[in-house]
């Protein structure tokens, strides 16, 4: 009899437990959704973590969310990629993304996101190159508010005390990074090859400022644009740790005098303001001269979800892409209004965006040609860079395996 | 063999579970099991269900919105094995694995038998040594990265200035020497784990029997082939599974330090798996297959260890 007492006890302990666990999980799952007296709350996302990025981009989204009336939840995401395609895949994606702009071709492969354009969101103004990249199947995905590329970033110092001019031809280029590099303790010419998508966009300025293009990897001009650089690591003027650096690593080892020049882009420029090293940036340089600079077209564009809340959701992306927007915001960031008159505008006020803004016009987009399918041209391309910078193959080889790779 | 016994016991306390109770004390203990259960079924046994589901599918970027994805059989392993890449990540983690055991474990032991003699501030030491295996694998990789880089890196301007080689190593960024720069960082984020387990079954020993062998006329050399070693088999067998296992699975310190580069040199399946799942190229039932080939080699070593374990329990 005890023990009977003791055992149904034991099974309505047990019970309590149960609902009392079940009850924390539905309220924990069902907390956020409420909406306040009515107005409606949009949530986005995006990786700006660090400033002045991250409180620039707060600032135009509260100023759009109070025009269009509605409520903007922010989250700041590091790896936002990632997180994006988990989201996408349990259909809870936000209503407002901003996306680097050759992931975006893949997030709308997903189906997930909405053609702007269906919503009314017209890109006139805008540079043909920038919709290009942000337009999959004839159709807009998304839009950005401003946009940056590649550019060389020289030593004004090192320059003028070896009596040198900013390169801007590939020979040029050599013979200057030859002449100020001192063994190990300086360097001519620096840049970010790891093996990732970084590594592709940088290596791709040179390609694209080849004359090659990015479908077809092993063509005459890629191969020779891997070919100066491997000519330059051979002779000793690009440092072997470029195979492990990301664009930040460049940009400190220029800040402190280890590199003469960098390519890098324009959201270094307040990190190197705050140094003391005299810079100047030309476009990149070409093969001969007279050839038109290039560079893959870099930066973030905003996409919205498919949803109740799209309509609200491109109407934001409407107000924060508009001319004076973005121009403010571009200010803040150093990025190129993706405006074109507002690009422009900024050329003339912001003396080091200028080079920026001039080479915009020959920037390609990622995936303006090749769609959700650029990331495996990508892979192809920094592997085949790495391959001939660490040793194991030559340009032509390592280029050929690559297209192959990557059409097949 | 006190330390040893007891690590054991806590190991294999399910096993004791089972002693024989009353049936309904029993069925009444079954409400109490659900919450385990439920963990399980949520997070172990869905996941990997999942897992192998997709590595049979034809899973996209669509399907992964709209959840469907057609089946193709084996197809995925058959793209993943016959993906010259794969071969080099296979071979690149057998040589990471092997030979990350192997000096885990010899400097570990090497460790673990000086630290058993009393000496002062032994304890302080040792636990100084546990340093690296409680720093996250971020922190160690990012910090390795730096002193190993080729021209800014301690360990290259140390070797430089003793005069042990000529031109700066290129730890990380050549194809032939990223593995030997990749494997010193793992090796010594390894070594404490192997010298506190080794440490521990050590101290197990009786020291009468090193007193027996003395007298017997034993030197050190003697004593430590066959009182220490085969004394410490049981734990040597433990740590080198689990040893085993945790570097076959390791992902962070690649990462961290290579990502894989420069070109595959450093890949393994960890990495490479990642890489087709979310490095960009979004072939998720290729990642997946991955997976499942590396899930597959840990359970075989797993059965290993639990067959290790309960021998040692017969002989004991």
């Amino acid at each position: 009899m005890v023990d009977r007492v003791s055992a149904r006890r034991r099974w309505r302990v047990a019970a309590v437990t149960l609902t009392a666990a079940a009850l924390t999980f539905t309220s924990a799952c069902s907390g956020d959704d409420a909406q306040k007296n009515g107005s409606v709350t949009l949530t986005e996302m995006d990786y700006y973590g660090t400033e002045p990025n991250k409180a620039a981009l707060g600032q135009l989204l509260d100023s759009c969310a109070s025009t269009v009336g509605v409520t903007i939840k922010r989250q700041v995401v590091e790896d936002l990629r990632t997180r994006l395609l988990q989201l996408a895949g349990a259909q809870s994606l936000p209503d407002l993304v901003l996306v680097d702009n050759p992931d975006l071709a893949q997030l709308a492969a997903t189906g997930a996101l909405v053609d702007l354009s269906s919503h009314g969101l017209t890109t006139e103004g805008f540079y043909p190159n920038v919709v290009a990249a942000s337009t999959y199947q004839g159709k807009l995905y998304g839009l950005a508010a401003g946009v940056n590329a590649l550019a060389l970033y020289y030593n004004k110092k090192l320059f003028t005390d070896a009596g040198l001019q900013p390169p801007k031809t590939w020979s040029q280029l050599k013979d200057a990074a030859a002449k100020l590099t001192k063994g190990n303790k300086q360097f001519g010419l620096g840049m970010a090859l790891p093996a990732t998508e970084e590594g592709s966009f940088q290596f791709e300025s040179l390609l694209l400022s080849g004359g090659g293009d990015l479908k077809t990897l092993n063509s005459p001009q890629a191969v020779a644009s891997l070919q100066l650089v491997a000519d330059m690591m051979t002779a000793g003027s690009l440092p072997k740790n470029v195979l492990t650096w990301n664009q930040g690593n460049v940009e400190e080892q220029f800040a402190n005098g280890t590199l003469a020049m960098m390519v890098n882009g324009p959201w270094q420029l307040p990190v190197l303001a705050k140094t003391n090293v005299d810079f100047g940036i030309v476009t990149m340089p070409v093969p001969d001269a007279g050839g038109t600079p290039s560079s893959p077209l870099g930066g973030e564009v905003w996409a919205a979800s498919q949803g109740k809340n799209s309509a609200k959701a491109v109407e934001v992306i409407k107000c924060m892409t508009s001319a004076d927007n973005a121009a403010t915001w571009s200010k803040q960031v150093n990025y190129v209004p993706a405006n074109q008159q507002a690009a422009a505008k900024i050329a003339t006020e912001v003396p080091t965006m200028k080079t920026f803004v001039d080479e915009i016009a020959g920037a390609k987009g990622r995936t303006a040609e090749l769609g959700p399918k650029y990331p495996k041209y990508s892979e192809a391309l920094w592997t085949a860079v790495q391959a001939v910078l660490s040793g194991k193959s030559t340009p032509q080889a390592a280029l050929d395996e690559a297209q192959a790779k990557a059409a097949g | 063999m006190s330390v040893t016994i007891g690590s054991n016991r806590a190991l294999s306390t399910p096993g004791g579970v089972g002693e024989a109770r009353p049936r309904r004390r029993r069925a009444s203990a079954l409400p109490f099991l659900w919450p385990v259960l439920a963990f399980s079924v949520l997070f172990f046994v869905y996941p990997l269900a999942k897992n192998v589901q997709v590595s049979l599918q034809d899973f996209t970027l669509a399907s992964l919105y709209t959840g469907d994805a057609p089946y193709i059989g084996l197809r995925n392993y058959g793209r993943i094995f016959g993906d010259p890449v794969f071969r080099t990540a296979v071979g690149n983690t057998i040589v990471f694995t092997l030979f990350s055991i192997v000096f885990q474990l010899t400097i570990g032991l090497a460790l673990a038998v000086f630290f058993v003699r009393t000496f002062p501030l032994n304890a302080l030491l040792r636990s100084l040594l546990l340093v690296p295996w409680l720093l996250p694998l971020v922190v160690s990789g990012t910090v390795f990265r730096w002193m190993l880089d080729t021209n800014n890196g301690i360990i290259n301007h140390i070797l430089l200035g003793l005069h042990v080689v000529d031109t700066p190593v290129p730890w990380l960024t050549d194809y032939d020497t990223a593995m030997v720069g990749v494997l010193l960082c793992n090796i010594w984020i390894g070594v404490p784990f192997n010298m506190v387990i080794l440490y521990g079954g050590l101290q197990s020993i009786s020291p009468d029997l090193y007193e027996a062998s003395a007298m017997d006329g034993a030197g050190k050399l003697r004593q430590f082939w066959y009182i220490t070693l085969p004394m410490l088999r049981p734990v040597l067998l433990v740590v080198t599974t689990l040893g085993l296992i945790y570097t076959l699975k390791i992902f962070d310190v690649i990462w961290v330090l290579t990502k894989g580069g420069p070109a595959n040199a450093t890949q393994n399946l960890t990495t490479y798996g990642y890489q087709l799942s979310f490095g960009g190229l979004s072939e998720f039932g290729q990642g997946a297959a991955v997976g499942n080939v590396l899930i597959l080699v840990c359970l075989g070593l797993s059965l290993v260890y639990l067959r290790t374990l309960r021998a040692e329990g017969e002989v004991r």
